[in-house]
């Protein structure tokens, strides 16, 4: 952590409200691995390592208007912008008030229009040019809101990353493209999927400035999604993290990944060394963190609780809304 | 009642649609400046500016996908592929996205698009600017798929599609742009989704297409009707995605033999489906099995006017395949 909240005029609330944000995401992700390793829940995919860069993103953006297009792993940036661990929960178990589909798509593939949080599916990438799209209405309606679209680095060899970011970039759209590269896809490396050393100089095929970020620094991610978002021009941001789990609850990622990365991976998580960075600043106390630790266990306990006892959705309601249904008055 | 051509309806219909509701806006390769390759958004640009018609690039799957990102929005846009052999680029946000959109959000995001494409043979377009590709998008829940056969029906087709809540695939076929005219009502109207249509009342046979070949259909039939006294009824699918089930079944059992007719190539057409849901509704109603008639199973389609010619669904066929039946 090289860089001083103090010196971006960071102010100490939201410099620990950041490390809360990033531990409660953590705290939620891990309850998800224990429950789906105890059979409770089929299938999880992780935030773990990724916090810092989603935490820092959305404490930068302006969450009572701008539209977010997330990907599969950016729990911590949801739950920032306002879906709760309830929310969440209920989506793990897949349950009929999961405001995200209803149990209708697997974990993680996040929604929710009062958030305006545009619906994701699993084929990577199509958000991108969703983005675009609701920027484009945005501007045509004159809107001043900006669209946050994120991916990972091996779906920034999609078409659509393609097509997207020079629609973007041809009309100037106020769109942030946030690559959250976390080296892997799946089990191809960053040399085997990305030709160029970084994706963020992709950019300037695009007419925007790219930028490479430590997106295990909440701090240094914030201040570059901030200074994108004044700019009133598309920005490509590159966060450098590391995926801390396998790709999935069905992978196994030590088949093709060393003990000593993994470690290494490990020691370079952003939770420990934001945390350290706040006891170092004087914000951050044992007592505290037990506290926030204490907070986290009790709304993670009701919310899984609940959930799990929550009712699927009725099986008259499977075939509902494929089509808008007529107004019954 | 005036008569107009099938593409003057559809630009018609796209002119009054966005003076009618700001939200709705058109986009596409060359629609503004340029009107369109076929001039079917000509005056658009002029009256509504660019910022509603709108120049992509040329990236199918940003049209599609950008509509699906404005549409959730709670924009209205029309999106126009300038050929509908060049969809294929943008089947994954049309199949994945705009179709899924409302089901897989339960209701909470929706996606009122329609996508404009012109398809269909016959203009010596060759392999790829001559297909019939609906049949790729018709066994996708949450699309609508229509096609209108002449100019009254693209006219209220294309209004339905773009006051429709959900994505609407509007095929219209380019030869039909220029060839085909006919009484449009000047006022407001739509045609509804999901509704086929009798073009021709008959006795003897069933015949049950959509697009151009409704039009070859009708002539022919009249033709025969005046030389053969064979009576043809002929049923218009309109809407090909979700089919109108009962009107098929009623064709069918109105004269209980039925000529299935399309420009596609056979095997995995739209008319399989038909021909599927009268054997399952009214098989003991028939008096002669369900006969097709079909571009053959090769990619479509060659570009020498010889070999073009060859492939494609002709009038003589239409009769031959007509008079068989009648007299089974």
């Amino acid at each position: 952590m090289t860089i001083s909240h103090k010196e971006h005029n960071i102010s100490d609330e939201l410099a620990t409200d950041m490390y809360y944000s990033m531990l409660r995401a953590r705290r939620v992700d891990e309850r998800l691995w224990l429950l789906n390793r105890s059979g409770k829940i089929p299938f999880v995919i992780s935030c773990q390592g990724q916090e810092a860069a989603q935490v820092g993103a959305a404490f930068a953006l302006d969450l009572t208007q701008d539209y977010i297009a997330p990907y599969y792993r950016d729990l911590g940036l949801v739950l920032q912008a306002g879906m709760s661990v309830k929310d969440i929960m209920l989506n793990a178990f897949a349950k009929g008030e999961d405001p995200n589909s209803g149990g209708r798509q697997m974990q993680a593939h996040w929604s929710h229009k009062q958030l305006r949080i545009l619906s994701g599916s699993s084929p990577v990438t199509t958000q991108v040019v969703h983005a675009a799209g609701v920027a484009l209405a945005g501007k045509m309606t004159q809107k001043n809101f900006y669209t946050f679209v994120t991916l990972g680095e091996g779906s920034s060899n999609q078409g659509d990353f393609h097509e997207g970011l020079n629609f973007i970039g041809v009309h100037q759209l106020p769109v942030i493209t946030m690559v959250e590269n976390n080296q892997y896809a799946i089990s191809t490396p960053y040399d085997r999927q990305v030709a160029s050393p970084t994706v963020a100089q992709r950019a300037g095929s695009y007419n925007m400035p790219g930028v490479v970020v430590d997106g295990t620094d909440p701090l240094a991610v914030y201040i570059e999604v901030k200074k994108a978002r004044l700019s009133n021009k598309p920005a490509l941001i590159e966060a450098l993290c590391s995926r801390l789990t396998p790709h999935s609850s069905d992978d196994d990622h030590r088949v093709y990944r060393s003990s000593e990365e993994l470690q290494s991976d490990k020691d370079k998580d952003g939770l420990h060394h934001y945390e350290l960075y706040l006891r170092n600043e004087g914000l951050l106390t044992d007592a505290r963190i037990e506290e926030m630790e204490a907070q986290l266990k009790v709304e993670i306990n009701e919310a899984t609780n609940y959930a799990d006892q929550a009712p699927y959705a009725s099986l008259e309601h499977n075939l509902r809304y494929v089509y808008a249904e007529e107004e019954t008055s | 009642m005036r008569i107009i051509s099938y593409i003057e309806a559809i630009n018609e219909a796209l002119t009054e649609e966005m003076r009618r509701d700001d939200n709705v806006f058109v986009l596409g390769e060359d629609v503004g400046k340029k009107g369109g390759v076929f001039r079917a958004t000509d005056g658009l640009y002029a009256e509504f500016g660019e910022q509603r018609v709108l120049d992509t690039p040329l990236s199918e799957s940003a049209i599609a996908g950008v509509a699906v990102g404005a549409a959730m929005y709670g924009m209205k846009p029309v999106a126009e592929m300038q050929f509908a052999d060049f969809i294929m680029p943008a089947v994954n946000q049309i199949v994945s996205e705009a179709a899924k959109m409302r089901y897989r959000s339960n209701n909470d995001w929706s996606c009122p698009l329609v996508i404009r494409a012109p398809f269909g043979g016959g203009v010596h377009g060759g392999l790829y600017h001559s297909q019939s590709v609906e049949a790729l998008f018709a066994n996708q829940p949450g699309l609508k798929i229509v096609i209108p056969s002449n100019p009254a029906d693209a006219k209220g087709l294309l209004k339905a599609a773009i006051r429709d809540p959900d994505p609407v695939l509007y095929f219209e076929h380019k030869k039909a742009y220029r060839l085909l005219k006919g009484e449009v009502p000047v006022d407001d109207y739509i045609v509804p989704i999901g509704k086929a249509d009798i073009k021709r009342q008959g006795d003897d046979l069933t015949v049950i297409t959509y697009g151009l070949m409704v039009e070859e259909t009708l002539k022919v039939a009249q033709q025969l009707q005046e030389e053969n006294g064979i009576s043809t009824h002929v049923l218009d699918l309109r809407t090909i995605y979700p089919l109108d089930q009962q009107s098929i079944i009623e064709a069918a059992q109105h004269t209980g033999k039925v000529l299935l007719l399309t420009e596609d190539n056979k095997e995995g057409s739209i008319i399989g489906e038909v021909a599927a849901i009268i054997a399952e509704h009214c098989l003991f109603d028939l008096d002669a099995p369900i006969a097709r008639l079909a571009a053959p199973d090769a990619p479509s389609m060659p570009y020498a006017q010889s070999l073009e010619k060859d492939f494609m669904v002709t009038a003589d066929q239409i009769e031959e395949a007509i008079i068989k039946l009648a007299e089974f």
